[in-house]
């Protein structure tokens, strides 16, 4: 397809045209009969997938299948946080990469992310939180990540509308501080992918969900589709919210569990928080976007569930946390609230790598936290299918980790859902 | 919210409960026969269901009682709630 790129230059011309000449963003194609990948879910991170295989691998005989639209599951209904500053090396490297790659995305894609490096607070509201603050700050920097630890009095001058009170229930003592922490736009990021995939060669195909995989001789050999079967040499699975579901169906168990979270956002009202400010302890996260709404985050709900909505005393919780952190918001109203459904793990940590069965790779278990890694995530997800090995960066995140009891931890830097 | 029934004190709202993941998994009895992969099977792996499901709930803030459920985890509704010990609805036994 004859895409055009963006430029000041397409702008101005297109202007003169009150916006009506803008082409079709990628193509519609029909399914082939075979590809050499199949990536299930046209999620941000499935699409990243296939950009990253066409651009670093030349693997461009690929397919996205999507049952939805793209960006429509939980890449469209997160909160957009980015940060790097986990605590295990681990975790460290692999958000690093992304956090590398968001730095550059929007010249690499030419798209507008609308990647906003405004800073990240992580609150701590005990001599505990503040000694892990400590902790967790000191391991970010040995590994070359930047972060900051920030008391009470600097933050009071930082975030003027921020609750320092001594006498609260929950009083802020201080945060860590990661500068180059920010936001982007979500659907942007699913749209830029999309599209740079797309004029590399990949087909991305909507409204088509896979029921089923076929295999020969042990092998992998295709999926059945609502669109008919589509043979594969390899397929991906990345799906976010119904990992299980699609490992049942390739017959291999996971160690995940689906749970709602919840997202709200408010009214537009003028700037008034330049930076993102979470806390662990009382259970709430908030910035506010361009447009001016205030976008709050929940915390999952306990049980397990695909309804993509969850229970009101979750965001309850939620809100009156915000308004104990901002009291100057008390009277702000919601505008919507919405749910998606997060997979999640034992350690905190995703599960990238190869399936029990030959050819079938999965990438899940980011849980709460996988926006921040979406170039990251399918930049190594790729390098793992076209090589069939890990890259270095995924090679501790292997489904065996559950067996080798080589677990990491990050309950305390994933503790919030963000 | 959801609406709870607990077999003994009937219906509560859901934040009197707290919960506790897929029913009927049975630990081992022969732990130091199995392999690695068997062990990380009991400890880690979960069905995960989408659709009708057996699960844990305990009834933190009323009779501190632990007991199942089978709720539908796409629609949320409760289909049947019983005591630990009792068998589960039929057909919907603890196979793997
Ligand atoms: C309310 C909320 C707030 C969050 N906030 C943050 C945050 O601030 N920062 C952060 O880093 N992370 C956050 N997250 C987590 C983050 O959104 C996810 O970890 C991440 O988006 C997962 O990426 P994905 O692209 O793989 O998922 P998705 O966008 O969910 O993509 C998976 C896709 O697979 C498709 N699919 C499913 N089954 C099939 C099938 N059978 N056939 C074909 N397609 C199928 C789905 O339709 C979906 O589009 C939040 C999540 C939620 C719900
Ligand atoms: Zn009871």
């Amino acid at each position: 397809m004859n895409m055009s790129k963006y430029s000041i230059f397409s702008l101005a011309k297109q202007a003169l045209n009150f916006h009506e000449g803008w082409g079709k963003v990628w193509r519609n194609p029909e399914p082939k009969k075979h590809y050499d990948v199949i990536i299930i879910g046209g999620g941000g991170h499935g699409l990243a997938t296939a950009y990253y295989l066409a651009k670093n691998h030349g693997v461009t005989n690929v397919a996205v299948l999507e049952k939805g639209y793209i960006g429509g599951g939980n890449t469209g209904r997160n909160t957009t946080i980015v940060r790097s500053n986990y605590l295990w090396d681990e975790s460290a490297h692999l958000y690093e990469k992304s956090m590398k790659l968001w730095e550059n995305l929007s010249q690499d894609l030419n798209f507008n992310v609308m990647f906003s490096q405004r800073g990240v607070y992580n609150l701590g509201h005990s001599l505990q939180d503040m000694r892990d603050i400590q902790r967790r700050v000191n391991a970010n920097r040995l590994n070359g990540i930047d972060g900051e630890i920030v008391d009470a009095d600097e933050l009071k001058r930082r975030i003027p509308i921020l609750n320092t009170s001594r006498h609260s229930r929950y009083p802020v003592l201080g945060a860590s501080f990661q500068p180059r922490g920010g936001t982007a736009r979500h659907d942007a990021v699913a749209w830029g992918f999309a599209r740079g995939a797309d004029s590399l060669g990949v087909d991305i195909i909507q409204q088509c969900e896979v029921s089923g995989f076929i295999r020969e001789n042990d092998r992998i050999a295709g999926v059945e589709t609502n669109r008919g079967n589509i043979g594969a040499g390899k397929v991906g699975i990345v799906v976010a919210g119904n990992s299980s579901v699609l490992a049942d169906l390739a017959g291999f168990r996971l160690p995940v569990t689906s749970h709602p979270l919840q997202a709200l956002v408010s009214e537009p009202i003028k700037p008034v928080l330049n930076t993102v400010v979470m806390s662990n302890a009382v259970h709430g996260y908030i910035s506010q976007s361009d447009k001016g709404d205030l976008v709050v985050g929940a915390g999952i709900d306990s049980y397990n569930g695909y309804g993509q909505r969850g229970s009101y005393t979750v965001i309850e919780n939620a809100l009156a946390a915000i308004k104990e952190l901002f009291p100057v918001f008390s009277r702000v109203r919601m505008n919507r609230q919405w749910g998606g459904i997060v997979d999640t793990t034992p350690d905190a940590c995703p599960i990238i790598g190869e399936s029990p069965v030959k050819g079938v790779y999965i990438n899940c278990g980011w849980g709460t936290g996988g926006f921040k890694a979406t170039p990251g995530s399918g930049y190594v997800f790729a390098h793992t299918l076209a090589k069939d090995q890990p890259h270095e960066l995924n090679q501790a995140f292997s489904l065996q980790r559950f067996s080798t009891g080589r677990l990491i931890d990050e309950h305390g830097a994933a503790g919030v859902a963000h | 919210m959801l609406q709870i029934p607990c077999p003994w004190c009937g219906i509560r709202d859901e934040s009197e409960f707290s919960y506790g993941g897929e029913a009927h998994i049975t630990r081992p009895l022969n732990s130091e026969n199995l392999t690695d992969e068997e062990w990380a099977d009991y400890l880690f792996m979960r069905k995960n269901t989408r659709g009708a499901f057996l699960e844990q709930w305990q009834h933190a803030q009323g009779c501190r009682r632990w007991f199942n459920i089978q709720r539908d985890t796409v629609s949320y509704k409760i289909s049947a709630s019983y005591k630990v010990g009792e068998q589960p609805p039929q057909g919907m036994g603890n196979e793997k």
